[in-house]
């Protein structure tokens, strides 16, 4: 009785994740298929092309893009792991009461709606006369980053020992040498977790982009609204593939290829 | 918010990181962009123009002349436009606005006189469009003319039929209850209230507020027989097909009928001119105040003046050219097509806009936002 | 001491670009144009386009924010019970659309919601009407869900893996039966991941400005895209900062919700 009623509810589990992976998959796979499509219409299949593709990787635009969106991803994560990193180290020296100060002030630009980010930066660029552009963009990436690299590195400095490093300290060792030779190989898994979180976070930011960009420079992102309020062309719907499959691939080689044991790291 | 909810990803996060790396192989090209400080050396040009309104290759040919790397930058409409040039968050040195916003922008004094001794072309300008300039430039001091045209209806013939209605002619045809859902009309303030301004009869800058009121209400009236507000989407909208007529800029009507010809769609996109008449307009180069290369500002005007650059942009954008010796490199056909260059005679009525200054400007804007927000 | 001296870049940084920009939109929000005091700005949210405005915004992300609920649940439950690490194949497979870009996402349902799109064309081969689908609330609030789905899942299935089977099987012991378990037992303990993913869909659902854009065809317009428009179009910077400081206070209720039922930040790996 109870393994008919077991398997009744197996069968309607099954049947509830695939409604919901079919919901969360249709887009994308309409995209794919649209791709590949010859006609420009949506509802008749023209044949089978790879032009969009060609039109794609030919255009000047969505390569531009491209560039500057990995450009202001890596540098920011870079000057944010710097400047968190740091941060870290010191705020995790303090004392309770300025502790909490600023890890309070380190929430807001997580916890606030970009749309108020974006633009409390975009008056700030304006009052203090900086020009909008690659610059401001790359600052206001690094200022919702550093959060994020603070947040990964701190648990980390709190399983270090203060003990080790006062010990190479009385072993004669200067403090920066103790800190690369002693602390920084225990909160490196850390740092780089942070590095790759704001690498991630500023691929996928729209909205804090839209009010801080300028002249001439597109992100992916904001490339694809201006497009699409353009009229949709089917070389986006070559971009989307493109991304989905590289993300995919990425994230299956990732997760599923044996590597160095990374959990419970946070 | 969204952004503490990847913080449970970190798991996953490992993987993007090499996207880095892929990506970067890609053919990202040598035209890595400057972001740098708008130089005050003279090697760069910001230009500051509508989307799809240069032929690109024109840009290409103006650089490798002069040697003048152009940074090139788009807007949707001269509302959207307006900021970015007050508030000179980027100093773009030649900007492409329309005729009541050039106004707009000298009457704030926010444009450079332009120096003409530097922009000899100025003499393929067609004479009539300088002297309908002078209603926003009155001594034709701070611009020159690049497209001009009218704003009409575009119309689907297979679906009015298929929905048993006449081919408009006039912007009431847009208030049709058989429509709904079938209308697409302009996301911008000043076109909206055109259409509804000019069917009750009034005129399109007026500032009376009971006109206003009345415009207002038509609008809402007629926002539940609207499908969408779009600007540029209204092109592509109407060449697949998604609604039945659109209120529309009439330089894009070349390339519509070329894009149903080569789809080969089965239905014909057909352009009016309403017989209230409409708008009447023309987009000018004109160069802000805060421009840090003027000189390149005016080489570049002066090169879009040259009839056969000119010639190319009009092929490519299709936008009705205002410059005397591009029109005369024309083939006859094309000088004739009434739709690309109308005969005064079916512009009887129509109107420039002008600007009605910040406080009316406001009421707009209010009245607009109430119809949106209905 | 020199630890401390760490901090200096952090600081001149969060105080140049966090503290100060957002003092500026208070400034702002604050005064008219001729930098006089004024509580305009702010009171113009009772205004009737604006308030329409807000409660539209507040009704759709209520909306999209339930439904995200009501299918989050069983599907973050479901997972928990296939005893699946959070590397397991399946679960994977629900995160994975997060990866690609938001913008592509609402794109793809503009593409299948359009009058020539996917979706009536599909209906139109099967000679059945075809539907105006796109630039509706419905479609927004679609468009919500679908982005905002996973934000939900993910703090829910999160704190469901925390709960020990033992407490599960005790209740089931003591007689409960499904309903009870899940009403006194799952529940209660995972409080803290639904509120989590509740604030997690519900600010960015209230404060977007393109989805509304994209699939409403600007037709419908909340209370993002009307700050966005002062910003860009409107160019009353004044009367924008004023609307996000409104804005700001619901954010900062989400915050002390947050504050009060996540307080060891069980709804995120944090």
């Amino acid at each position: 009785m109870n393994r008919i009623k077991d398997n009744f509810n197996r069968i309607w589990q099954d049947f509830y994740l695939v409604i919901i992976m079919v919901f969360l998959y249709a887009p994308i796979a309409t995209m794919m298929v649209l791709s590949f499509n010859s006609s420009k219409s949506r509802t008749q299949w023209g044949g089978f092309t790879l032009q969009w593709y060609t039109q794609m990787f030919a255009s000047r635009n969505i390569m531009d893009a491209l560039y500057n969106t990995l450009m202001i991803a890596f540098l920011s994560a870079l000057i944010a792991t710097v400047i968190g990193t740091a941060a870290s180290i010191a705020i995790n020296s303090m004392k309770a009461v300025p502790r909490t100060i600023l890890m309070g002030i380190t929430n807001i630009p997580m916890l606030n709606a970009d749309i108020v980010t974006g633009i409390s930066l975009m008056l700030a660029f304006i009052a203090f006369g900086i020009s909008l552009g690659f610059q401001t963009v790359l600052i206001a990436h690094i200022t919702f980053n550093i959060p994020y690299v603070i947040l990964s590195v701190m648990p980390k400095l709190k399983q270090t020992s203060r003990y080790t490093y006062e010990a190479a300290m009385d072993l004669g060792a200067s403090p920066i040498y103790a800190f690369f030779h002693v602390v920084f190989p225990d909160i490196l898994p850390g740092v780089l977790s942070g590095f790759l979180l704001a690498f991630t976070m500023s691929l996928d930011d729209f909205i804090i982009t839209h009010f801080t960009r300028g002249a001439g420079i597109n992100t992916l992102s904001t490339l694809i609204y201006s497009e699409v309020r353009r009229g949709i062309k089917p070389s986006m719907y070559a971009l989307s593939t493109v991304i989905f499959v590289v993300v995919l691939l990425l994230l299956l080689i990732s997760n599923f290829a044996p590597r160095r044991k990374q959990a419970d790291q946070t | 918010m969204k952004k503490r909810f990847f913080a449970l990803t970190m798991t996953t996060v490992t993987a993007v990181s090499l996207l880095a790396g892929c990506g970067g192989k890609a053919p990202a090209g040598d035209s890595a962009q400057s972001g740098t400080e708008s130089a005050s050396d003279s090697g760069e040009l910001y230009v500051y123009n509508w989307g799809e309104y240069i032929d690109e290759d024109v840009i290409t040919q103006f650089e490798d002349e002069t040697g003048i790397k152009v940074i090139y930058d788009l807007f949707e409409t001269n509302e959207e436009m307006y900021p970015v040039i007050e508030a000179g968050a980027v100093n773009y040195d030649v900007v492409c606005p329309s005729d009541y916003m050039i106004q707009k922008m000298r009457e704030n004094d926010m444009l450079a006189e332009i120096n003409f001794d530097n922009v000899p072309n100025i003499s393929q300008i067609d004479p009539k469009y300088m002297e309908m300039s002078k209603a926003f430039d009155p001594d034709n001091q701070y611009s020159v003319p690049y497209c001009w045209g009218t704003v009409g209806i575009l119309y689907n013939t297979k679906r009015l039929e298929e929905l048993g209605v006449d081919a408009p002619t006039s912007w009431e045809d847009l208030w049709d209850e058989r429509l709904s859902g079938e209308i697409l009309m302009q996301d911008s303030v000043r076109d909206a209230f055109m259409v509804a301004l000019k069917k009750d009869g009034y005129s399109m800058n007026t500032a009376n507020e009971t006109e206003l009121a009345q415009a207002k209400q038509d609008l809402i009236d007629q926002k539940p027989l609207v499908q969408a507000y779009v600007v540029d989407q209204v092109r592509d909208k109407m060449i697949g097909g998604e609604a039945a007529v659109g209120v529309i800029y009439s330089g894009e009507m070349l390339y519509i009928q070329e894009e149903v010809q080569n789809l080969g769609l089965d239905y014909n996109l057909e352009y009016v001119l309403p017989k209230e008449g409409t708008n009447l307009w023309v987009d000018s180069w004109v160069i802000p105040k805060n421009a840090k290369n003027k000189e390149n500002a005016e080489k570049w005007i002066d090169f879009m003046c040259r009839p056969e650059i000119a010639k190319a942009n009009f092929e490519y954008i299709t936008y009705p050219t205002p410059n005397k010796g591009a029109f005369d490199l024309l083939d006859a056909d094309m000088q004739g097509n009434k739709s690309v260059f109308p005969d005064d005679a079916d512009l009887a009525g129509s109107e420039v806009f002008t600007y009605l200054g910040d406080d009316v400007d406001s009421i707009y804007n209010n009245l607009w936002k109430e119809v949106k927000s209905n | 001491m020199s630890k401390k001296m760490l901090s200096g870049p952090y600081l001149l940084w969060m105080i140049g670009f966090i503290i100060i920009p957002l003092a500026l939109i208070v400034y702002y929000g604050l005064t008219d144009k001729n930098n006089v005091f004024t509580l305009a700005n702010v009171l113009s949210i009772a205004t009737a386009e604006h308030s329409k405005a807000l409660w539209l915004s507040l009704g759709l992300s209520f909306a999209s924010t339930l439904i995200c609920l009501v299918l989050a649940y069983p599907l973050a439950m479901i997972l928990r019970n296939r005893q699946m690490g959070q590397g397991s194949f399946i679960v994977f497979i629900f995160i994975l659309p997060m990866w690609m870009n938001f913008l592509l996402r609402t794109l793809a349902w503009q593409t299948l919601l359009e009058k020539s799109g996917v979706i009536n064309g599909i209906l139109t081969a099967l000679h059945l009407p075809t539907q105006s689908l796109i630039n509706t609330p419905g479609a927004i609030v679609l468009g919500m869900v679908y982005n905002f789905l996973p934000f939900m899942v993910l703090p829910i299935y999160n704190t469901l893996c925390k709960i020990d089977d033992n407490t599960i099987n005790a209740a089931r012991d003591l007689g409960a039966n499904f309903t009870q378990t899940l009403l006194w037992v799952w529940f209660p303990l995972s409080v803290p991941g639904v509120i989590s993913g509740i604030t997690m869909v519900f600010v960015p659902a209230l404060t977007t400005f393109v989805i509304s854009n994209l699939l409403g065809g600007s037709k419908i317009l909340l209370i993002g895209n009307v700050i966005e428009q002062e910003f860009t179009k409107g160019s009353n910077w004044h009367l924008g900062s004023g609307l996000s400081l409104v804005l700001m206070v619901f954010i900062l209720l989400s915050m002390a919700l947050i504050a009060k039922y996540d307080k060891n930040g069980e709804g995120s790996a944090f």
